[in-house]
């Protein structure tokens, strides 16, 4: 196997991560639609924090696209 | 028109004046250029802002107090009341990331905050303040942090090697969250972009995917500055408080 489509097939399986973080991004804003529906005043106590925790689980994302391009880009 | 063959081309570092001493090479960067026009932006946006102080604030004077505002509310709500003199550096932080990131969304500019070696130097200096403020504030007793309370005894060898790691890791994650972030948009926009130079006629598609890309952008931009100053408040508030 030559190195270039060793490359492709490591940066294809490092994307494989992404799912993970699909699941658990829906997760997080499940539980936002659903507390803000129980309780509408807890609004903006909740919403900020739910963002946060959006912001993290992408960080996850992003490391995984980090090793997708470093495999396909720079090596 | 430049059609990029390589995405990453647009994260290359050029001289705009050469300044070397030595074997050192301090050369006045496109990186140093564009944190230059960072700090005279946030500068002038501040001085500006209060140079006449109306109760009633005008334009420009609450984008000044709106910023002031969400940072100094981050601050208390997460630090404290007793961790407020820190709001000047958590300011600066803020207010230095949103600047960076936003800047690199013009065409042609550069986002001197998608290289490791800038979002880590940042991320290394908070990572510092952290541990010194602790160290300062609690002496010995720091090292209570690494073993939870109400957790048994007899955890301790698997905790706190664990807890000691997650600790040392602040860093990195911190620095490479806003490195990747702002590396990986980019790209994705510049390879979108050879996308719609390469379709030629049906270019309409991967232009409106860009478009889009474009303002998810901008909201990654504004929200991975506030996610490193939320961060920072968070590990304050563990220096200052749960030791």
């Amino acid at each position: 196997m030559n190195a270039e489509a060793a490359k492709l097939i490591g940066a294809g399986l490092a994307a494989i991560a992404l799912a993970g973080v699909g699941v658990g991004i829906g997760n997080i804003f499940s539980t936002l639609v659903a507390s803000i529906a129980r309780n509408p005043a807890a609004r903006d106590q909740v919403f900020g924090i739910g963002i946060l925790g959006f912001a993290l689980t992408e960080a996850v994302a992003l490391y995984a696209l980090l090793i997708s391009f470093l495999l396909l880009y720079t090596f | 028109m430049a059609v990029e063959s390589r995405p990453l081309e647009q994260f290359t570092i050029e001289r705009i004046i050469p300044i070397h001493i030595g074997s050192l090479d301090i050369s006045y960067t496109n990186s140093a250029l564009l944190m230059t026009i960072a700090v005279v932006l946030i500068t002038a946006l501040l001085v500006l802002a209060t140079s006449r102080a109306a109760l009633v604030p005008g334009r420009l004077q609450s984008i000044a107090e709106l910023a002031y505002e969400f940072v100094a509310n981050m601050v208390r709500d997460n630090v404290g009341t007793e961790g407020f003199e820190y709001f000047p550096l958590v300011f600066s932080i803020f207010m230095f990331v949103l600047f960076g990131n936003l800047l690199g969304m013009i065409p042609y500019s550069f986002t001197f905050t998608s290289h490791i070696v800038v979002t880590f130097a940042l991320a290394l200096a908070v990572f510092a303040l952290v541990t010194i403020v602790a160290f300062v504030k609690h002496g010995v007793r720091f090292f209570t942090f690494f073993f939870p309370s109400g957790a048994p005894v007899v955890m301790a060898p698997i905790l706190v090697p664990i807890e000691i790691l997650s600790y040392l890791s602040r860093p990195v994650s911190l620095g490479i969250r806003l490195f990747a972030n702002m590396m990986a948009g980019h790209s994705m926009m510049a390879v979108f972009a050879a996308f719609t130079v390469a379709l030629g006629l049906f270019g309409f598609l991967p232009l409106a995917i860009n478009v889009a890309l474009f303002a998810l952008e901008i909201v990654v931009t504004v929200l991975q500055a506030y996610v490193f100053t939320i961060l920072t408040c968070l590990y304050l508030r563990d220096a200052i408080h749960l030791h």
